[in-house]
């Protein structure tokens, strides 16, 4: 019968002191410090879209337009994004870690996470600060634009 | 508890990992409890709500495409099937902010770890007080009209 010896939790893995930044504990500060200020962005976000008014079924382009005419919900929503999308895929890195068992299997999963934050990101990024609430379209659209957008 | 340990009756209680004769040992500080069950759910609401990021993003991306386009794909999530699966989403969201915070206080609060499990019911009841705030509202909002 073999016994399992468990070292002490904060053991470290190697023998030596590894020199340089610590990125698994900065890491670790991050989702802590990201999550708080996510509860406040996200609960607030839900609330605004969700609870105030008719909540999702008020919910359309003229409404995003709205919002995003104030620089106070850009900012709001772009600090949301980048937060998130980081919380989310350190999170989704440490399942990774976890549950993958071959080196290759680990970069290909870690490989896709890293590309999925940067993309949405990036796209969501400028998808705020590129938007137009009083974009040209046709007359049969333009009844689907903010009341405040000029009559074509 | 069902498990057979082996071992003198002191040891029974939390026995070494070398003395049970299950495969699965018992009385482990951490396994099959409010600790293990939270971290269970902080997990799988985490990866749900990770993907519904993915797809939110791209939806809202849509603005940038047409008013037609993003009002088309909105309109999906009025339905009541998507009205459902906001209660779900918010309700995982809540629980893993909630959950989040108790994280924080394990490990900054010197008392953490000795009211986690205590913590784990505030938890519970601070998400059931949010959701009988939330759902009655938005299901309202998702079935009339």
């Amino acid at each position: 019968m073999t016994s399992t010896t468990i070292d002490s939790p904060r053991t470290p893995a190697g023998s030596a002191k590894r020199r340089g930044v610590n990125w698994e504990k900065w890491g670790w500060v991050y989702m802590r410090v990201s999550g708080v200020v996510l509860l406040v962005l996200i609960f607030g976000h839900l609330f605004v879209n969700l609870m105030v008014g008719e909540g999702v079924k008020a919910i359309d382009f003229a409404f995003v337009g709205g919002k995003w005419s104030d620089p106070f919900w850009k900012v709001w929503d772009t600090l949301m994004l980048w937060l998130a999308m980081i919380h989310g895929g350190n999170g989704m890195r440490t399942i990774v870690n976890d549950y993958a068992r071959t080196p290759v299997l680990r970069k290909v999963l870690k490989g896709a996470i890293l590309a999925s934050v940067v993309v949405l990101i990036v796209l969501g990024t400028l998808v705020v600060f590129t938007f137009d609430p009083c974009p040209a379209v046709s007359a049969d659209q333009a009844h689907l634009l903010p009341s405040f957008c000029p009559a074509p | 508890m069902s498990v057979k340990t082996v071992g003198t009756p002191e040891q029974s209680r939390e026995p070494e990992l070398s003395t049970t004769t299950s495969r699965r040992p018992a009385g482990t500080l951490y396994r099959g409890r409010e600790g293990m069950w939270s971290w269970v759910l902080h997990r799988i609401t985490g990866v749900a709500i990770f993907f519904f990021l993915l797809v939110h993003v791209l939806d809202t991306a849509l603005v940038r495409v047409s008013p037609e386009a993003y009002n088309a794909v909105i309109g999906t999530y009025q339905t009541p099937v998507m009205g459902l699966g906001e209660v779900a989403l918010v309700g995982a969201i809540v629980f893993h902010a909630f959950n989040g915070i108790r994280i924080i206080l394990i490990d900054f609060w010197s008392k953490g770890t000795v009211y986690q499990r205590a913590m784990f019911y505030v938890v519970i009841g601070l998400w059931v007080i949010t959701m009988i705030g939330f759902v009655p509202r938005h299901l309202i909002n998702v079935f009339s009209h």
